[in-house]
């Protein structure tokens, strides 16, 4: 199974970055489906979930940002009370922990799509699956 | 290995070459008495005259100069050949205050082109080489000096000057060039473009060696540069004042060797103006033996250094210096405490998540003074957690406050925001008023 890959770029904290990383992928036509900024005085990092991150980490390569790409999960949630605790619950029971994590909703699907980075990737995909959570794959997020 | 060029002069025996040393200094005492109101008006108030000088030790009985005296007898006071013999004027860009003029006769040329010679000549360059000269042409001496010791060896020189970086690396791998003398910092900067433009200086050019000076680099970027490119990096040493660029290490790199037939040096303690024993730390003091239009009498350049007066496994006599820590002139005093910027070179060029450039911003908050080190984010250093973004700096932080024993602020920036420099890199920013 081939995980979602996640583009991650580190950015100064001044005025115009970010608007400089959309304009590249726009001007390359790749789409972000989910887009989080965690930001550490000085300086941030942009996780995103692009339609076409090959040709995404591509162009932001060229256009010199420092750019890196990560496996993470993309996990279906019911978009009800206690959707979050169900997933990351199971996850700590199981003693993966989770480096971050970020949610975004799609207009088709019915549930909401939990993106997440944890240490062991494979024994998630596992524990998740015998309680029945659905994963996202890639082909997926690439059609929504 | 590598020949000798002037085998004879090069491993003159120490008692040969200080009898030589001796009875160029008497004459030159004599000489700057004869011809400079400057020098004969100082002996005057030291109380020494030319006949006073009866051994190498007697040296000790002259007056220092400074380069506050060459600004102070601004253009050419402290001249000693009439202007009908200099043959050529170089200028410090006068970056920490007025200019200075140096000056040039015909022979002063010539030796500062043989003092090159034979530093080229020791680090294995000779007349099947193409050197590319990227250092500044002009009032700089560092481009017009390496050009004529470079032709002197035989060697093919591509006067190309600083700038056109794309152009450098294109005729780099057109000429064949194999020796490239340059900035450290402008280097860097090459083999920078070099690998946006595809070209691996390591596979796809001829080059073997680098000839980098004219401002302070430490052993890590040498290991940076030598990894990456494979070449050889060699340091060259010299300030305009005493011709320009004039001496480099042999192919060995264990110190620069200083022609005792050309100049004269001590190094002593910066406070007490007392020699300093060989292996300490002195600051460097220089008599010119045998340059006439601007001879210098014990000129404290300002550099400070470690001598080895033993002779060098290669086979020359003459003395030795080893990397220069950094000009007093290039010190901050950040809270009382003495910082070189060349010590926060040595400690980012150990940490590999570090980019080649960086800078040192310094103002005052209130009573304190603040230190910022700014450093490029290498794409392998990049981690997409926050958190160990931050571990890397505080590691930064952690091992500059090992070296400089005072805390500094470290930013991680993108890549290629930090100026690239042509010439000598300006490293530090200090906007405290003082």
């Amino acid at each position: 199974m081939s995980e979602i890959k996640q583009i991650s770029l580190f950015v100064e904290n001044r005025p115009g970055r970010t608007a400089k990383v959309a304009k590249t992928l726009s001007d390359a036509g790749v789409n972000i489906r989910a887009l989080t900024i965690a930001e550490a005085g000085d300086f941030g990092v942009i996780r995103m979930v692009l339609d076409d991150p090959d040709k995404g980490y591509k162009v932001l390569k060229e256009n010199a940002f420092t750019v890196s790409m990560t496996d993470v999960l993309a996990v279906e949630m019911k978009d009800t009370p206690g959707g979050l605790y169900e997933i990351v619950n199971t996850l700590g029971q199981n003693e993966i922990n989770v480096d971050y994590a970020y949610a975004f909703v799609t207009a088709k699907a019915q549930s909401a799509m939990l993106i997440v980075r944890v240490d062991d990737i494979a024994k998630a995909r596992r524990v998740l699956s015998e309680k029945k959570v659905k994963i996202a794959t890639k082909e997926e997020i690439q059609a929504i | 290995m590598s020949g000798y060029w002037d085998p004879h002069i090069e491993r003159m025996p120490l008692e040969d070459l200080h009898a030589l040393q001796e009875d160029r200094l008497k004459s030159v005492v004599r000489y700057v008495y004869d011809h400079s109101a400057f020098y004969r008006q100082r002996f005057k108030e030291a109380g020494v005259e030319p006949g006073d000088i009866r051994t190498l030790a007697d040296v000790t009985k002259l007056p220092f100069t400074r380069k506050v005296d060459l600004r102070d007898n601004y253009p050419t006071g402290m001249f000693s050949a009439p202007k009908s013999q200099v043959v050529r004027y170089h200028v410090s860009s006068g970056t920490t205050g007025k200019p200075t003029v140096v000056g040039y006769t015909k022979g002063d040329i010539e030796t500062w082109s043989e003092s090159l010679a034979r530093a080229l000549t020791s680090v294995g360059l000779g007349r099947d080489d193409v050197v590319q000269v990227a250092y500044g042409y002009g009032l700089f001496t560092g481009g017009l000096g390496l050009h004529y010791g470079a032709e002197r060896i035989g060697a093919a020189v591509l006067p190309i000057g600083t700038g056109n970086t794309e152009r450098q690396i294109e005729l780099m791998q057109d000429l064949g060039t194999t020796a490239i003398a340059s900035t450290p910092s402008y280097f860097l900067h090459i083999m920078e473009v070099a690998e946006k433009m595809g070209i691996s200086i390591k596979k796809d050019t001829k080059l073997k060696a680098g000839i980098f000076g004219a401002e302070p680099w430490s052993l890590e970027t040498r290991k940076r540069i030598e990894d990456a490119t494979g070449i050889n990096a060699i340091d060259i040493y010299g300030t305009s004042e005493i011709s320009g660029p004039l001496f480099t290490e042999c192919y060995l790199k264990k110190g620069i060797h200083v022609w005792a037939d050309m100049f004269l040096i001590e190094v002593l303690d910066p406070k007490t103006g007392e020699p300093v024993e060989d292996g300490e730390t002195g600051e460097l003091v220089f008599t010119t033996l045998h340059k006439y239009a601007l001879p210098l009498i014990r000129y404290r350049i300002g550099d400070l250094t470690i001598m080895d007066s033993e002779p060098c496994e290669c086979g020359r006599t003459h003395p030795r210096i080893m990397r220069i820590l950094g000009r007093t002139d290039d010190m901050l005093i950040i809270r009382g405490i003495n910082v070189f910027p060349s010590q926060v070179e040595s400690v980012l060029m150990n940490i590999p998540e570090v980019g080649d450039h960086w800078e040192i911003l310094v103002d005052r908050q209130g009573p304190l003074d603040n230190m910022t080190v700014r450093v490029e984010l290498t794409q392998a250093g990049f981690s997409d957690k926050i958190g160990d973004l931050m571990k890397l700096k505080k590691k930064i932080s952690k091992q500059l406050k090992g070296v400089l024993n005072i805390a500094a602020e470290v930013d991680l920036v993108e890549p290629g925001t930090i100026p690239r420099s042509m010439g000598k890199a300006k490293r530090v920013t200090d906007n405290r008023k003082v």
